[in-house]
């Protein structure tokens, strides 16, 4: 990656095109990023410590030094609270000299951080959440939403569903921002493949641990599919306690937000068969392999997409700076925009003026524990989703800045 | 409709054996030792991880794990009150309740840290796999066979506590400790074994939901805040408040479950509102 940097820089200084010794133009003399996420929390293990160790990794293999200026990293926990993400966030601006801000797992604290980071121009990378409307009506010029979306997630997962003739829903819905769009976002892409909803069980959430009741609503509501609009240990246990009583497999599950971390404290026995969107997995090639690998000697797991994206972000981010030979966001900006993603996390993807990186995602079924011949081999890719299919088109985004 | 009734009270039943389980140790705790015990969510985490950690590490079977759990976290509880809950005697209950809600952020905290937060599954033991189909509801035979145990339990806590000598001791002691000391009952070791006892409790809660929720360091503080309300609608301390209330309030969320389902979670809170208003010892409770 190193390497890949240096020779951008010489091909830049080739061109003539690299302006001269741009270290001034860093502000505070360093570049300085800040993970903020979810350390002990619901998605700390989707994210947490994990993404944390995903940033330095991109730090350290960046070489630690941009425009010959030390790169600084620090992290912190917003306790899945928005107003603790804020003020985090306003004293990393104010205080910290904190150039961007890194994940932002769960929506509301992404959603809360969003508008201070552009009020004050600085970088939102945002790995962690899914709600669409960060790229669409909530789209800030400093965003950039890096790993996946709702709109993803419920494409992927929902469309292929149907396809395969699920075409009555009922959705258990964790009822806060992230929740309600992922279902109104499947919801949509149900009724246009010509399935039909019959209704949605929204529980409190984080907070609930017993599902049977919700669950047993979906099963009197008849529906073929039950959509599962929540994520990290929401999820985990409504899979386990609609298996418990005897919901699946008469009716299936389809997981809306399913992590690999997921899948391994759930076990394949409860797991199998179930269909899901991912913007990574380890085993893809032997390119994700060797980060994966060398990612699971230092935290004990396999990433998570939200961990693989946090790496790639990062280093995208640093590239920019290196290229715009500044750290102002305008420049960087422009410039991540401008240079296409070429890693091993995406290929050829570009960030939109809406902010939203598009790749390629993987609809994947779970393996069944037979199938799975080593640790973490959970997934079976069904196909690849190009990035164009994957994610909205700029004009379908109701954010301001695409339209112009 | 009916079904769907039936169904969401069947359900209330389970949750409710919980909750009576869980506000019994509660209860016990409080009435004879003045302390408000926030750990016991931590108590209740700590059996489930124990019994995991019995099975994954030692191969210990679920049977087992439902005596040697609470024995284990009833020593830590025993521990905690000599060397710290001691001290606090005599002090306002406030000091009590700090110290063990500190602990419990503790023992989280430790959890959290050497197992992460998505926490395991705890496999259902072969012989109470599977389920009856009732018509209404299809039951799972692990949940008719933790209700029946916590039911069994909470009537064997009561009959102790309030028909035999040894709980007429504590009962005693809760009213007035010094003359029962005067009579030559080492009440300070009873504190010790009650909080213990107190804490075995909620870890054979613990247990018995282990099989059917994720086992997590935050499994107890979802579940901790319903059973306080439970305790203080039943009445703080009093042990056949608690039972009742337990199932009672496990009933009412079902049955709002079924009429109107986003208020299921504050129902309780509405409840133990009105409570205070109009008894503010609690329905079983007496004003001291």
């Amino acid at each position: 990656m190193h390497r890949f940097a240096l020779a951008l820089v010489a091909a830049g200084l080739a061109a003539g095109a690299a302006p001269a010794p741009a270290a001034e133009k860093l502000s505070d003399g360093k570049v300085k990023l800040g993970v903020l996420t979810d350390m002990t929390g619901y998605y700390a293990d989707l994210a947490g410590p994990g993404s944390v160790l995903a940033a330095r990794m991109a730090v350290e293999d960046f070489g630690g030094k941009v425009l010959g200026k030390p790169v600084e990293l620090v992290s912190a926990d917003h306790q899945l609270k928005a107003d603790v993400a804020s003020n985090i966030a306003r004293k990393w601006i104010d205080e910290g000299q904190v150039d961007a801000i890194v994940d932002l797992v769960s929506s509301s604290t992404a959603g809360a951080v969003m508008p201070v980071a552009a009020e004050k121009k600085r970088i939102t990378l945002l790995s962690g959440p899914g709600t669409t409307a960060f790229t669409g009506e909530k789209c800030t010029r400093y965003n950039v939403h890096y790993t996946y979306n709702n709109w993803a997630l419920a494409n992927g997962t929902g469309r292929e569903v149907v396809k395969q003739g699920g075409d009555s829903w009922f959705f258990l819905t964790a009822d806060y921002i992230f929740g309600k769009s992922l279902e109104e976002d499947t919801t949509k892409v149900v009724k246009a493949a010509g399935g039909k909803v019959l209704g949605a069980a929204r529980y409190p959430s984080p907070g609930t641990t017993d599902f049977s009741s919700y669950l047993l609503q979906a099963q009197g509501s008849g529906a073929k599919i039950i959509g599962l609009a929540n994520a990290g240990a929401d999820t985990v246990n409504s899979i386990r306690q609609a298996e418990e009583f005897g919901i699946t497999p008469k009716q299936s599950l389809a997981g809306l937000l399913v992590f690999i971390t997921d899948v391994h404290s759930l076990g394949l026995e409860a797991a199998k068969g179930m269909y899901l969107t991912t913007a990574f997995y380890w085993d893809l090639n032997d390119e994700t392999r060797k980060w994966s690998r060398r990612f699971f000697q230092k935290h004990g797991k396999m990433p998570t997409m939200v961990q693989a994206g946090v790496y790639s972000s990062v280093m995208h981010y640093l590239k920019a700076v290196q290229a715009a030979g500044t750290d102002d966001a305008d420049a960087v900006m422009a410039k991540m925009r401008e240079t296409p993603v070429n890693d091993f996390f995406a290929k050829n993807a570009r960030i939109g003026p809406d902010g939203l990186l598009r790749h390629d995602m993987y609809l994947a079924r779970v393996k069944a524990p037979k199938d799975s011949k080593q640790p973490w081999d959970y997934y079976q890719i069904v196909k690849t989703i190009p990035a164009a299919e994957a994610f909205p088109s700029v004009e379908a985004q109701a954010c301001p800045l695409a339209k112009r | 409709m009916t079904q769907a009734l039936f169904g969401q009270l069947f359900l209330g039943l389970i949750n409710g054996s919980f909750y009576a389980l869980l506000s019994l140790g509660l209860a016990v705790i409080f009435g004879l030792l003045d302390v408000v015990n926030f750990a016991h969510g931590a108590q209740y985490m700590m059996g489930a991880f124990a019994a995991w950690m019995a099975l994954t590490y030692l191969g210990i079977p679920y049977g087992w794990a439902l005596l040697l759990a609470p024995l284990a976290v009833g020593l830590v509880g025993m521990v905690v009150e000599r060397t710290l809950l001691r001290r606090l005697q005599g002090l306002d209950p406030l000091y009590g309740l700090l110290l063990t809600f500190g602990l419990t952020l503790i023992a989280e905290g430790l959890f959290h840290h050497a197992y992460g937060n998505s926490g395991f599954a705890y496999p259902v033991p072969g012989w109470l796999r599977g389920g009856v189909n009732l018509g209404f509801m299809f039951l799972p035979l692990y949940r008719a066979w933790a209700v029946g145990l916590s039911l069994a339990v909470c009537l064997a806590c009561w009959f102790v506590i309030e028909r035999t000598k040894l709980g007429a001791y504590l009962r005693a002691g809760t009213e007035n400790p010094r003359l029962l000391q005067a009579f030559g009952v080492n009440v300070p070791l009873m504190f010790t074994l009650t909080y213990g006892f107190g804490a075995a409790l909620a870890a054979f809660a613990g247990v018995v939901a282990a099989p059917v929720y994720q086992v997590t360091p935050l499994m107890g503080s979802s579940v901790i805040m319903v059973v306080f309300a439970v305790v203080v609608i039943g009445g703080m301390g009093s042990i056949g408040g608690a039972i009742v209330t337990g199932l009672g309030v496990g009933l009412l969320e079902g049955l709002t479950r079924f009429w109107y389902p986003p208020a299921s979670s504050v129902v309780v809170f509405v409840v133990m509102a009105l409570v205070l208003l109009v008894r503010p010892a609690g329905l079983f409770g007496r004003e001291r």
